[in-house]
């Protein structure tokens, strides 16, 4: 019995002072990690170089990643070790999001239709195609 | 109960409880909870009835001067902003204070479910660096 595919983003900084290829690296090797993990990456996203608020392992900026994934909780327990032993990530941190993905879409869908309701004609424009009609 | 109504309406005199070296038996203002100004319908706190619920809020003592701030809204209902996300820092820093510390939501206005997920988007801010724990030297 398959697990439930939950969503996660992990937020992950990886240390300033490499060279660009190092941390091209760095990065495939996080992703190669997941994979065998058994997660599916979705997404990865250079957040670019940023002033940390805080001094982390003497440093005081640093490159963050987000990856935004898919896969079951325990492929995302040992992708969270493998970041913790990987020496170039100085910190992470990972987000469960498909519950917040759910809610929106709920909040989105009652409000989409709560417009539909009132304006009947001028809306028609603007509301959304995928939505489907039923409440 | 009849302790905190005694206390609510006499600034000086101690509580008439029998004990007479109890500890709670100042009603100066160190009664924890905040005073119910700005949000006064709002907040009665300690099981207080009622109390400065019409009267602007501050009773007895004469609280800070603007107790009666106009009725402050919650900005994420009024802007109808779904998600508090710990990445949008700009966001999270209009409700942090100056030396980094979660500004309580009587100051902002901020609805209570709002403020709970801001406060756990700030808390994931500041663990990721984005925020920091303690600013300012």
């Amino acid at each position: 019995m398959p697990q439930q595919q939950r969503a996660y983003e992990v937020m992950f900084i990886v240390r300033p002072d490499l060279p660009e290829e190092e941390t091209d690296r760095v990065i495939s090797t996080v992703e190669s990690n997941a994979t065998t993990a058994g997660i599916t990456v979705k997404n990865v996203e250079r957040m670019g170089k940023r002033r940390l608020a805080y001094k982390v392992r003497k440093f005081q900026d640093g490159l963050y990643v987000l990856l935004t994934v898919e896969g079951p909780g325990s492929a995302l327990a040992e992708l969270e070790r493998r970041l913790r032993v990987t020496e170039p990530v100085i910190k992470y941190i990972s987000v469960r999001i498909d519950e917040e993905q759910k809610r929106l879409a709920k909040v989105k869908k009652i409000r989409d239709s709560k417009v539909r309701q009132r304006p009947q004609t001028a809306e028609t424009a603007a509301g959304s195609e995928p939505a489907p009609a039923t409440a | 109960m009849a302790d905190e109504e005694k206390k609510e309406v006499t600034t000086t005199s101690e509580a008439p409880a029998p004990t007479p070296a109890s500890p709670a038996a100042p009603s100066a203002p160190a009664s924890p909870g905040p005073r119910p100004y700005g949000r006064g319908p709002g907040g009665p706190r300690g099981g207080r009835p009622g109390g400065p619920g019409g009267r602007p809020g501050g009773r007895g003592e004469g609280g800070p001067r603007k107790f009666f701030r106009r009725k402050k809204v919650c900005k994420f209902c009024v802007e109808k902003i779904d998600s508090i996300n710990y990445k949008d820092v700009r966001l999270l820093g209009q409700f942090v204070a100056e030396r980094g510390k979660i500004v309580p939501r009587r100051l902002t206005g901020v609805c209570t479910p709002h403020q709970r997920r801001l406060t756990a988007a700030i808390k994931q801010a500041r663990n990721i660096a984005l925020l920091p724990f303690a600013a300012r030297y």
